[in-house]
C-alpha cells in the first residue's frame, strides 16, 4: 500500500487550471522526483497535499485512507512535512528554538530546552544533517537553514517529506550533501517528493520520475529507462536541444574587448580581481568559468561600467572604457545581460515597451531631444516581442507579470536587439527551465554568428562547454587556465575551478607586478 | 505551456490594476465620510446637517466653489511637488519650506520691480518662486546624492530654516511701516487677479456661475503645472528616468542612468513646484508676505499626493477634495454648529483609509506569499 496517493486532484486559480486531474502514488522508502517547467503546477499540487490549498476536486489518501487535509497542522499530524523554497524560520532564534517551535517539550508552559536540544542532536546525527543546535538562524548560510527546515519536519514526525525546489538556493557542494541526506532519509524508511525543473538532479537522485506539464501528469519513468533528452521532451512537449552544437568555427575578427592586468576591489574591500588579462574578438564566445565568488561578478561589473577598477585597462574596440560609466559603455557598443535580472536587468513595474527601450531611451530614434517617441518605441517593442518570441498579450503588460523565462527573453531581446559590438552575458540562464535555456543559448550563438564578441560568465559547466570557443577558468581573482573548446571537459574545468592549478597560480603570482596596500 | 490561460490572467490583472487605481481612492474618501459621520454623531452633532453645510460651503454656490478653488490651488502645486519626488523614490517632506522660499522670492521681486507691467512682472515672479523653491531643495538634493543623507531629515530641517528666515524678514528688513509684521502690498501688476474680475458686470449678471468670489487665476497656473508634470513624466526622457530610478535604481544604473543626477533633478523640480505654491498664494490671496501665509499646505500636499497615488492629474481632484473640506469648514461651524476641527478629523480619516488600503493590500499580498511558501 502506498504511503501517499493522489487521485485526480484538480485545482483552478482565476484563469488558470493549475492542476488537472493529477494522480500519483508515493511508496514507502522511495524518492519520487516531480519534474516540470516553471508554472507546470508542481508547487500547487504539493501545497494541496500539505493543506495550504484546498483542491476543487479529487482526493488525497494517506496510508490508504482518504485524508481531508485542511491545514498544514493536520498534514503534520498525518506525518507529512514540507520544505518550501523560501524558508519560514524565526531569524533571531536558535536552531533548537526554531525546530521545537509549536511543539515545545516540557510541562506547565516551561520549555524543557535540554530535552529539545538532545532530540535535535539525535536527529541531526542520525540523518547526517550536521548543524550547530545553538547557532542563531540569522548567522547560518542558506544551505544550513534548509537543514534546519528538514530537521524541523523530522522532529515533527514526518514520514513523507516534500522538498519544493530545494536545490535552487544551494551551491553544487551543498546539493551533493543534500542528496546524501535524502538518501539516508529513505534508507530509514521515509518517503521523499523532490520537486525540481533540473534534469541532471532528477537523474542523480530519483527512484521514480513523474513529469508534469501545464497542470497535468504527462509521464512517469525512472532514471534507468530514460535520459536527459527524453525527459526534456516530456517536460517541454517538444524536442529540446540540450547542448547546441556550433556548426561554424569561430571567425576571429578584430579584437573587440581587451582587458589588461585588471584589478578590482569587492564591496568588502578585498582584491576580488587580482590582475586579469584577456581579449575577446568578434565572432567568438569566450567563457569565464569558475565557482561562484571567485571574482566573476566584480570582473563583469568593472567591464560594464558599474564598478571602478583599481588598476588596469579595459579597451572596447580600441576605446579606453576603464573608467567609463555604464552609459558611456553602452554608447561605445556594449550590451550586458546582468546576472540578477530582477535587480539589475528589468524594471518590473515598467511595461514591456518601457523595458525594451531602457538604456536606449535617450538616443534616436527613440528620443528626439528631451522628448520620447512612443511611436518608435512601440514599433521597436512589437518587433522585438515577435522576433524573440516573448509570450505576452501586449507590449503594455508589466514586466513583473511575465514568467521568469519570458522576463529573461525580454532582457535578451533588449541587449542583443541593440546590435552591440560586445555582449557580456552573466549567468544568462540562471533559474530558467530547459525550453528557455535553449532559446537563450540559440540567441547567444546567433550573436556570435553575426560577428559579435561574446563574453559569457557562467557557473554552469554544461553551458560553458556547450557555448564557449575558449574557456578562461577563474580562481581567487585570477585566470588560472585558458582552454580551447576542444580541450575543455567537465573534469578538467572542475580541476582548475577548485584551485587544481595551484602551481600555475603561484607562478602567475610571481610574475604579477607587486601591488601595495590593496587587500 | 498553457499560454492562453496565462495571457488571460495578465489581461485580467492589468484591468484590475486600472480599476483599483481609480476606485480605491474613491472608496477611501467614501469610507472617510461614513466614519466621519459616525464620529460627528457620536460627538452629539447632526452628521446630515454637517455634511449639507460642508457641501454648501464648498460646492453649493459659485462663491463657495471659488473658495474651494482658492484652497485647492496651493494644494495642487504642493501635491505635485510631493508626487514628483515620490515618482523618483524620494520623500520631499519639506515642501512647506520650499513654499515659503517661493513666496519670499516672488514678494521680494514684486516689490523690487514694482514699475514693470503685469505681463512681465507676473511671469518673472512665478519663475523666481520656482527657482527659489528649487534652490531650497538643492542642498538636501546634493547631500542625498553625494553622501546619502536622507531627504526626509534634510528637507524637514530646511523647512524650519525657511520659515524662520521669512519670520525674520517680515519682522525686520522687509517689514512695511506699521504695527503688523508683514511686507508692503504687492503692486497691482504683481497680483493674480480674481477670476470674476476678468468679466464685466453684465457678463457676470447673465452667467452667475462665474461669480467665483475669491477664486483667483492661480488655479489656472496650478492646472497647467499638473498637465506639464504629467507630460514630463509620460513623454520625456527626464520623466522616464525619474520613474525608472523611483522603481529600481539598480536597473537604472545598469542601463546608464545616473541615479545621483536624477535624484538632484527630481528634488529640485519638486522644490520648484512647491515654490510655485508660495508665489500663487502670495500673489492671488494675500498680496503680501507674512509669516503665517501658509496653513501647512506643504504638509497637506503629502496627503494629496498619497490620495492621488502620485498621479499628476489625480492630484487635481485630490486637492479639490481637501480644498473643499477646508472651504466648507467655516459654514459647517456656523450653520450646523459643528466645530471646524471636525474637518481635520475627516481629512485625517481620508489619509488613514488611503494608507490603510496600502496596508490591507500589502497584508493580502504578504499572506498570499506566505501561504504559498509556508505555514506552521
Ligand atoms: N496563488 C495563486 N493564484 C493564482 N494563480 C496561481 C497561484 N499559484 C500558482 N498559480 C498559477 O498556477 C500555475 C501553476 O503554478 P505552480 O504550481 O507554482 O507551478 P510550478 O511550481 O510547477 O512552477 C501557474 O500558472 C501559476 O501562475
Ligand atoms: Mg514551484
Amino acid at each position: 500500500m502506498p504511503v501517499l496517493e493522489l487521485r485526480e486532484v484538480t485545482k483552478a486559480f482565476p484563469g488558470v487550471l493549475a492542476n488537472d486531474r493529477v494522480s500519483l502514488v508515493l511508496e514507502k522508502g522511495e524518492i519520487v522526483a516531480l519534474l516540470g517547467e516553471n508554472g507546470a503546477g508542481k508547487s500547487t499540487v504539493m501545497n494541496v497535499v500539505y493543506g495550504l490549498l484546498s483542491p476543487d476536486g479529487g482526493e488525497v489518501l494517506m496510508d490508504g485512507r482518504p485524508a481531508r487535509i485542511k491545514s498544514p497542522r493536520q498534514a503534520i499530524d498525518l506525518g507529512i512535512g514540507m520544505v518550501h523554497q523560501h524558508f519560514m524560520l524565526v531569524e533571531p532564534l536558535t536552531v533548537t528554538e526554531n525546530i521545537v517551535l509549536g511543539r515545545e517539550p516540557g510541562r506547565f508552559g516551561a520549555i524543557d530546552f535540554a530535552t529539545a536540544r538532545r532530540r535535535v542532536e539525535e536527529l541531526s546525527l542520525r540523518y547526517g544533517l550536521k548543524v550547530d543546535p545553538d547557532a542563531r538562524i540569522i548567522d547560518l548560510p542558506v544551505g544550513m537553514q534548509q537543514r534546519v527546515e528538514i530537521l524541523k519536519a523530522l522532529y515533527q514526525g514526518a514520514r513523507v517529506l516534500i522538498l519544493d525546489e530545494p536545490t535552487a538556493v544551494l551551491t553544487p557542494q551543498e546539493v551533493r550533501e543534500l542528496f546524501s541526506v535524502i538518501r539516508s532519509l529513505v534508507d530509514e524508511g521515509l518517503s521523499v517528493v523532490f520537486i525540481t525543473h533540473k534534469l541532471e538532479e532528477v537523474m542523480a537522485v530519483a527512484d521514480r520520475i513523474i513529469v508534469m506539464r501545464a497542470g497535468r501528469v504527462v509521464g512517469e519513468t525512472s532514471p534507468e529507462k530514460t535520459d536527459d533528452v527524453g525527459l526534456a521532451r516530456l517536460m517541454v512537449g517538444r524536442d529540446v536541444v540540450l547542448r547546441i552544437e556550433k556548426t561554424t568555427k569561430p571567425t576571429c575578427g578584430d579584437t573587440v574587448l581587451h582587458v589588461e592586468d585588471l584589478r578590482v576591489r569587492s564591496d568588502r574591500g578585498l582584491e576580488a580581481v587580482a590582475g586579469v588579462t584577456f581579449s575577446v574578438c568578434g565572432g567568438e564566445i569566450v567563457a569565464v568559468a569558475g565557482v561562484s565568488g571567485n571574482g566573476q561578478t566584480e570582473l563583469v561589473e568593472s567591464i560594464v561600467g558599474l564598478r571602478r577598477p583599481l588598476a588596469g585597462t579595459i579597451l572596447l574596440k580600441g576605446v579606453d572604457i576603464t573608467r567609463a560609466d555604464a552609459r558611456t559603455s553602452i554608447e561605445a557598443g556594449l550590451s550586458h545581460i546582468p546576472e540578477d535580472r530582477h535587480r539589475r536587468g528589468l524594471i518590473l513595474q515598467f511595461d514591456l515597451a518601457e523595458n525594451l527601450v531602457l538604456g536606449d531611451h535617450r538616443v534616436p530614434p527613440y528620443a528626439k531631444g528631451p522628448l520620447m517617441r512612443p511611436g518608435q518605441v512601440g514599433a521597436m517593442a512589437a518587433t522585438r516581442i515577435a522576433d524573440y518570441d516573448i509570450r505576452t498579450p501586449s507590449a503594455g503588460v508589466l514586466a513583473g507579470n511575465l514568467s521568469g523565462g519570458n522576463q529573461q527573453k525580454l532582457v535578451v531581446a533588449r541587449e542583443i536587439g541593440r546590435d552591440p559590438e560586445l555582449l557580456v552575458a552573466a549567468q544568462p540562464t540562471r533559474g530558467l527551465d530547459v525550453g528557455a535555456i535553449e532559446f537563450v543559448h540559440r540567441q547567444i550563438l546567433a550573436a556570435r554568428e553575426s560577428g559579435k564578441a561574446v563574453l559569457l560568465v557562467s557557473l554552469e559547466l554544461e553551458e560553458v562547454l556547450s557555448l564557449a570557443d575558449r574557456v578562461l577558468v577563474m580562481y581567487e581573482g585570477r585566470i588560472v587556465k585558458e582552454l580551447a573548446s576542444g580541450e575543455a571537459d567537465a573534469e578538467t574545468l572542475g580541476y582548475y575551478m577548485t584551485g587544481g592549478g595551484g602551481e600555475k597560480l603561484s607562478a602567475q603570482e610571481l610574475q604579477a607586478p607587486t601591488h601595495g596596500g590593496n587587500a | 505551456m498553457n499560454e492562453k490561460r496565462e495571457q488571460s490572467v495578465l489581461v485580467q490583472r492589468s484591468w484590475m490594476v486600472a480599476a483599483q487605481k481609480i476606485g480605491a481612492p474613491l472608496i477611501s474618501a467614501a469610507l472617510a465620510v461614513v466614519v466621519g459621520s459616525f464620529i460627528i454623531w457620536a460627538s452629539g452633532y447632526d452628521p446630515r446637517a454637517a455634511f449639507i453645510a460642508l457641501w454648501e460651503g464648498s460646492f453649493g454656490s459659485p462663491k463657495a466653489i471659488g473658495d474651494t478653488l482658492l484652497k485647492a490651488t496651493p494644494l495642487i502645486l504642493t501635491g505635485l511637488a510631493v508626487a514628483y519626488g515620490f515618482r523618483a523614490g524620494l520623500f520631499n517632506i519639506g515642501a512647506e519650506g520650499q513654499l515659503f522660499l517661493g513666496g519670499l522670492a516672488a514678494t521680494w521681486l514684486g516689490l523690487s520691480l514694482a514699475g514693470l507691467p503685469w505681463f512681465l512682472l507676473i511671469p518673472l515672479m512665478l519663475l523666481a518662486s520656482m527657482l527659489a523653491g528649487a534652490a531650497w531643495a538643492f542642498v538636501p538634493a546634493i547631500l542625498k546624492a553625494r553622501i546619502g543623507a536622507h531627504e526626509v531629515i534634510t528637507t524637514m530641517m530646511f523647512t524650519y530654516i525657511g520659515r524662520y528666515l521669512v519670520s525674520y524678514l517680515v519682522i525686520g528688513p522687509l517689514k512695511a511701516p506699521g504695527q503688523i509684521p508683514q511686507t508692503a502690498e504687492l503692486p497691482g501688476a504683481g497680483q493674480l487677479s480674481r477670476i470674476q474680475a476678468l468679466f464685466s458686470e453684465a457678463t457676470l449678471a447673465s452667467f452667475e456661475f462665474l461669480k467665483l468670489g475669491r477664486g483667483h487665476l492661480g488655479i489656472v497656473v496650478a492646472v497647467i503645472a499638473a498637465v506639464l508634470v504629467w507630460f514630463v513624466l509620460k513623454h520625456t526622457t527626464l520623466g522616464y528616468e525619474n520613474r525608472a530610478v523611483g522603481f529600481n535604481p539598480w536597473a537604472s544604473q545598469t542601463a546608464g542612468i545616473s541615479v545621483q543626477s536624477t535624484t538632484v533633478k527630481a528634488l529640485c523640480i519638486s522644490g520648484g513646484l512647491a515654490g510655485l505654491a508660495g508665489s500663487t498664494e502670495v500673489m492671488g490671496v494675500h498680496h503680501r508676505l507674512f509669516d503665517q501665509f501658509s496653513s501647512g499646505f506643504g504638509f497637506t500636499g503629502i496627503a494629496v499626493a498619497l490620495l492621488a497615488k502620485n498621479h499628476p492629474i489625480g492630484v487635481i481632484p485630490a486637492a479639490l477634495l481637501f480644498g473643499a473640506l477646508a472651504a466648507g469648514a467655516g459654514r459647517m461651524q456656523f450653520q450646523a454648529d459643528v466645530p471646524q476641527k471636525i474637518v481635520l478629523i475627516i481629512q485625517a480619516l481620508v489619509i488613514f483609509f488611503v494608507a490603510a488600503e496600502e496596508i490591507v493590500l500589502w497584508l493580502i499580498r504578504r499572506r498570499q506569499k506566505e501561504a504559498v511558501s509556508h505555514a506552521g
